[in-house]
């Protein structure tokens, strides 16, 4: 049976190999704020971490995640929504209707993990993920408030 | 402040949830919850209702009903301070509720419209919730003055605390709600509202009520609704619009893992039911399906094209608006200028795609759905269920994401009800994919514009013609409706009439006529709507008009505008702020636009760079906007700024195109959206005049475009045209 280390806790899945780590997250591991969005790596509301890099889950097949990989989810974040990322996303108010905004959460957290003080451009280039409601002038500022309050 | 607040609300939805739930699971829970009427639970620890609009708990919590939909635009939090305004309460305290459509209407629709499209969530209600804030105060205050025996004129209120001014006593809101619930409420027209310009609450920039779980992944949207037993549907409709399902052969994936049947959903949908949605979603790719594609199959976007290219010169129109000669002074001008611009289809592209879920038994109808119109999905429920509109009830879930795609179309409501017919009794929750999203949207309709313009020897313009040419959103909801090809809506933003949608230019000579030329391809509201084209094609051509008289863009228009002071206002605010007139880096260029819909006026600067290439680089975007009452200033700068990147997803990037009858864009990979690498600098100045309720949600977006547009035309001399800016070769 495989198996998988989600958020610290390793679970046993039942699930054909092909299956992408995003539907065997909300649907097995019963996690669902991973959001699905695209299904082709597009939008990046699936996104989670992988070993600490940010990916999108809905396009990798959960046989090619092994056993001693680390998946966190934006469960797994904090246990308290007190990861400075999402302070920063409540201070500046950054989600409307807050679908996408946990893959914009994991890209923020996961390109602070690796450039603690990005510039403009490193925003620019990590956070790909789509927002239909366009909270991106706030996803900005609150990456740069986050990036502060690490300091 | 925030945190609690934020917090209790979360508590509130997930016992939503959890009472809904428990009631899907068999237990004998009434409609009714999560609250009641009866007099019994109105004195309950749930807290005690005084009036509709309010329930205040021991604790002093106060719970706020909130009968419109939440996609994003904030509608929660603004009704929330609307009400908390009038009640006076302590705003740290407050909560929120949503209403079900069965209790709306188990209670005479109490609560009012449901409905949330239009930019209306807060224009048409704020008058009566405010009114029903203001009654449980009055209550609240009555049953405190009763219980001290003094006259309820020696007592006052600040932030839920009640005090006695003669005896210096005090108590809270919490403490004498059960008494207050029991007084009858007094007469909403007895009630004098507050001053909007003495509110404390309202009109101030407050954090969000639902930010909280939207941070952690813990708030439940429907597509994440987890039920006993539930089982889960993917679902395919022909691709070509107007084709028909022939047949499908089922004993081809029935032995695949999970699969628990195939249902003919309609005369042109399939869907599969397994044990997972990725199950169902893989084995209905492996059905093989057998389409009658129809008629629609030979159109493609040139054969509609064409159709509305007709319709441009076409002897048969509808004269909207007949002022003067406008083809005669046209004719006779000292300079002539013509254009032809053009827009496309366009996708919603809700992030949360299509779903709905639905549970059936033999005298219950349920169904958990995000919608922007409660009492439409219950409507749809009970007539595709046959089961009597008081035995149905739709829990309704914020939405992630709407733009009139959830508002009146309740197709995938009528889909679910049909999948769940077969397994009574299980819960079935329907999911589109991206795919299916873009395939079967409800399309913002296509249309062509022909214009013509008049200018003196002074440069002044004496007549313009307009003609449109294109599909009706309400002959496609409604052809009996517009049978005469006169839709009006199809010119929104054009029209004479004040309040809505006026033109804000007064032409000695006018001519605005409409075309109805309908396609095979399914249309419908798109975030602001016609508003949309028409604004681009309006202020792009008045732009060309302005620089073929040689004036500058701001002064030309603003002598078209002495008589429409309010949009001129608000032209010349984002002007200010844009520093319309003042020195730019080299190569930065400005354009500007104004246009009303939606109740309010809208203005744009942009300031872009078109670079050697042609790329186009947008880097400060100035808008202001005018929407009457500002209830919170913070979410609508947020509005205006999600109505930019929205706009400009579809400026750059937005065209649905037609192949052999179905649409080609079918995810995000061809159907670009616009990332935050490309989002400008947005700076909202909000201006408002206090005598009007505009919307906030839409009007802004009609004027980015235009702004972005008349930026290109002044950075390479050459006026933009056709949409999306992908297919335009600027330099």
């Amino acid at each position: 049976m495989p198996k998988l280390n989600i958020n610290g806790q390793v679970r046993d899945v039942q699930v054909e190999a092909d299956t992408p780590l995003l539907w065997v997250i909300r649907e097995q591991v019963g996690l669902t704020g991973t959001k699905y969005g695209c299904g082709v790596a597009q939008c990046g509301a699936c996104s989670v971490h992988l070993n600490g890099q940010v990916v999108r889950s809905c396009a990798l097949p959960v046989g090619n995640v092994k056993p001693t990989d680390k998946v966190v989810t934006i469960e797994g974040l904090s246990p308290d929504r007190s990861h400075p990322v999402q302070k920063a996303w409540a201070a500046v108010d950054v989600p409307q209707c807050g679908y996408c905004q946990s893959g914009q959460i994991m890209a923020a957290a996961a390109l602070l993990a690796k450039k603690p003080k990005p510039t403009d451009k490193d925003i620019d280039d990590a956070m790909t993920n789509i927002c239909r409601c366009g909270t991106y002038q706030r996803v900005r500022a609150a990456v740069h408030m986050a990036a502060g309050k690490q300091a | 402040m925030k945190n609690i607040s934020a917090a209790g609300s979360r508590f509130s939805r997930r016992s939503f949830i959890v009472g809904s739930t428990a009631a899907a699971g068999g237990l004998a829970l009434g409609v009714r919850l999560p609250f009641g009427s009866g007099s019994a639970e109105a004195q309950s620890a749930a807290g005690a209702e005084i009036g509709a609009w309010v329930v205040v708990k021991p604790d002093d919590t106060c719970v706020i009903r909130i009968a419109r939909s939440e996609m994003g635009q904030g509608t929660l939090t603004g009704l929330a301070q609307l009400v908390a305004e009038e009640l006076e309460c302590d705003w740290s305290k407050v909560t929120t509720e949503s209403i079900t459509p069965g209790q709306n209407l188990a209670r005479k629709r109490v609560w009012g419209e449901m409905s949330t499209g239009g930019s209306r969530g807060i224009r048409t209600s704020h008058d009566y919730v405010r009114r029903g804030g203001a009654a449980a105060r009055i209550m609240l205050l009555q049953a405190a003055a009763d219980e001290w025996k003094v006259p309820v004129t020696e007592v006052s209120v600040a932030n839920g605390v009640i005090t006695h001014a003669g005896s210096g006593r005090k108590t809270t809101y919490g403490k004498v709600a059960a008494a207050a619930s029991k007084l009858a409420p007094p007469d909403p027209k007895s009630i004098t509202l507050r001053d909007p310009k003495a509110w404390k609450i309202a009109g101030k920039p407050l954090k969000r009520l639902d930010t909280a779980d939207k941070l952690d992944g813990s708030k439940v949207y429907a597509i994440d609704l987890k039920l006993p037993g539930m089982l889960h549907a993917a679902i395919k409709a022909s691709p070509v619009f107007g084709g028909k399902l022939v047949s499908y052969d089922e004993p081809k994936i029935a032995s695949r893992p999970g699969v628990r049947g195939v249902v003919k959903v309609n005369d042109s949908t399939v869907a599969v039911v397994a044990d997972t949605w990725w199950r169902a979603k893989t084995a209905l790719e492996a059905l093989p399906i057998v389409w009658d594609e129809g008629a629609g199959a030979a159109q493609s976007s040139a054969t509609i094209a064409s159709h509305l290219e007709a319709g441009l010169t076409a002897k048969d129109a509808y004269a909207f608006r007949k002022e003067g000669d406008a083809l005669g002074a046209i004719q006779g001008a000292a300079k002539k200028i013509e254009a032809v611009y053009s827009t496309p289809f366009l996708a919603h592209a809700t992030m949360e795609p299509m779903n709905c879920t639905v549970k059936l038994s033999a005298d219950r109808a349920e169904c958990w759905v995000p919608t922007q119109n409660s009492e439409a999905s219950l409507a749809a429920l009970s007539e595709q269920s046959g089961i009597p509109l008081e035995k149905c009830e739709v829990y309704r879930h914020d939405l992630g994401g709407g733009f009139g795609r959830r508002g009146g179309n309740q197709d995938y409501v009528r889909q679910a009800v049909n999948i769940a017919k077969r397994f009574p009794d299980v819960p079935v929750k329907m999911v589109w994919s991206r795919e299916e999203d873009m395939a079967h949207d409800f399309y913002r309709p296509i249309s062509q514009c022909k214009l013509a313009a008049g200018l003196d020897d002074k440069g002044a313009l004496v007549g313009l013609h307009v003609r449109i040419s294109g599909q009706s959103i309400n002959a496609f909801v409604n052809p009996a409706m517009v049978a005469n090809g006169e839709d009006a809506r199809q010119l929104q933003g054009y029209t004479d009439k004040p309040g809505d949608a006026q033109l804000g230019y007064t032409v000695p000579n006018l001519l605005i006529e409409y075309a109805m030329r309908n396609t095979h391809v399914p249309v419908g509201p798109w975030r602001g709507v016609n508003t949309n084209q028409n604004a681009v094609y309006m202020e792009c051509f008045i732009e060309e008009v302005a620089r073929a008289a040689g004036a500058d863009s701001l002064a030309f228009r603003r002598a078209l505008m002495s008589k429409h002071p309010k949009h001129l206002a608000v032209l010349d605010a984002a002007a200010a702020k844009g520093d319309w007139g003042k020195p730019l880096p080299a190569g930065v260029h400005r354009g500007i636009a104004q246009f009303m819909g939606y109740g309010s006026y809208s203005a744009a600067v942009a300031e872009v760079s078109v670079s050697r290439e042609g790329k186009v680089k947008v880097h400060r975007m100035v808008l202001a906007l005018d929407s009457g009452h500002a209830v919170n200033p913070d979410q609508i700068a947020a509005q205006v700024e999600g109505s930019v990147a929205y706009g400009l997803s579809a400026a750059f990037y937005g065209e649905c195109t037609v192949q052999n009858g179905r649409m080609t864009e079918l995810n995000f990979d061809r159907y670009q959206i616009l990332r935050l690498a490309e989002m400008p600098k947005v700076e909202t100045v909000v201006v408002p005049t206090y005598d009007f309720w505009g919307g906030v949600g839409e009007p802004t977006i009609s004027v980015v475009t235009p702004a972005v547009l008349n930026a290109i035309f002044a950075a390479t001399g050459k006026p933009v045209r056709s949409l999306p800016l992908k297919n335009v070769k600027l330099v």
